[in-house]
């Protein structure tokens, strides 16, 4: 008995060795989202394509992905090409454009192709608030009924969606089934 | 030795102007602007992780930050502020963390590690004394002597 308390001060050693190595290989970027589980938060915002139609959080159908891009952002430029095979593999992806001149965006869909079902201008980053974005892109998988059920932060890429997002949207599609 | 003097005081005057700078809002009065300096200052900006919103110049952080000031405007009471911003970003918002069951190690752990060293070293202690109490038990028989004085000369004897 008294041979093992001998054993504690390393046993405690190893228990916080353990914890410590786990958090050299988790990602501090990396946020829970607040809002998983959650319904879409209620907007009513111009439609990026046309802007005197108004959006809100029931046009956007799901399953779907729910991508936050901009043309200030770099990352979104490299993401978008993976979009547009999505979209062409019959993904459907809403867009919130984030923070940017409409002018801008809707050159940018013209210039590199537009994937997007609906897209909602976003200029004062309002949603963006509501939906805890805090850079982008930023992705939302939604279900059929608009709750969020996965958020993906930075560009999306064919490991992301293989092993991230493409199993969760084919249980989405499968539920709504 | 002066220049230098001179130099420290321009450097500092700038850096007043650069923190300044960021706040650019009107304010009913005194208490409201102090309101706004410790909500901003106790609430972390979610992109650049280690800065408060207060000094952050990220683009999230100057619209959290009018955000605040809108909500405070609308006579919104700091709890009120603290949940609309904790409901989209997460508990990782407060530089606080609230107290549940996810975060009481994190509160009573350390409360937890003193108390382990006070029992500790109170055992050490008891221990101690009882052995300080006790002389008779350690007192060695003539036998005993012998043989300690023995060993005692063997080691000198090896030691010369």
């Amino acid at each position: 008995m008294k041979r093992l308390i001998l054993l504690l001060p390393l046993a405690l050693f190893l228990g916080v060795a353990v914890f410590l190595y786990r958090g050299l290989f988790l990602n501090p970027q990396e946020l829970p989202s607040a809002l998983i589980d959650k319904p879409l938060p209620a907007f009513s915002l111009s439609d990026l394509k046309n802007e005197q139609r108004l959006v809100t959080e029931k046009d956007l159908e799901g399953p779907a992905l729910v991508n936050v891009w901009a043309t200030w952002c770099p990352t979104c430029k490299a993401e978008h090409q993976m979009l547009n095979r999505l979209a062409q593999a019959g993904v459907i992806i809403h867009g919130v454009n984030y923070k940017d001149d409409g002018e801008a965006a809707r050159k940018w869909l013209k210039d590199y192709l537009d994937p997007y079902q609906v897209n909602i201008a976003d200029p004062k980053g309002s949603l963006g608030i509501n939906l805890g974005v805090y850079g982008a892109p930023e992705t939302f998988l939604i279900d059929a009924q608009g709750i969020i059920r996965h958020k993906y932060v930075g560009a999306i890429d064919e490991r992301v969606w293989r092993e991230e997002l493409a199993p969760r949207y084919q249980a989405l599609l499968e539920d709504g089934q | 030795m002066r220049r230098l003097l001179i130099a420290c005081l321009l450097g500092l005057s700038l850096v007043g102007a650069a923190r300044a700078a960021i706040d650019t809002y009107q304010f009913k009065d005194e208490v409201e602007r102090e309101r706004f300096r410790s909500l901003t200052e106790e609430l972390r900006c979610p992109k650049c992780q280690n800065q408060n919103i207060a000094d952050s110049n990220a683009p999230i952080a100057t619209d959290l930050r009018r955000e605040i000031y809108r909500m405070l405007e609308e006579g919104r009471s700091d709890r009120e502020i603290v949940d609309f911003l904790v409901m989209r970003y997460g508990d990782f918002v407060m530089y606080k963390p609230p107290l549940d069951s996810r975060t009481w190690l994190l509160w009573y752990g350390p409360f937890g590690l003193l108390g382990l060293g006070a029992i500790a070293l109170c055992v050490l202690v008891l221990r101690r004394r009882k052995v300080e109490k006790a002389p008779e038990r350690v007192a060695l028989s003539a036998a005993e002597h012998e043989r300690l004085n023995a060993l005692l000369k063997e080691t000198r004897d090896t030691q010369d």
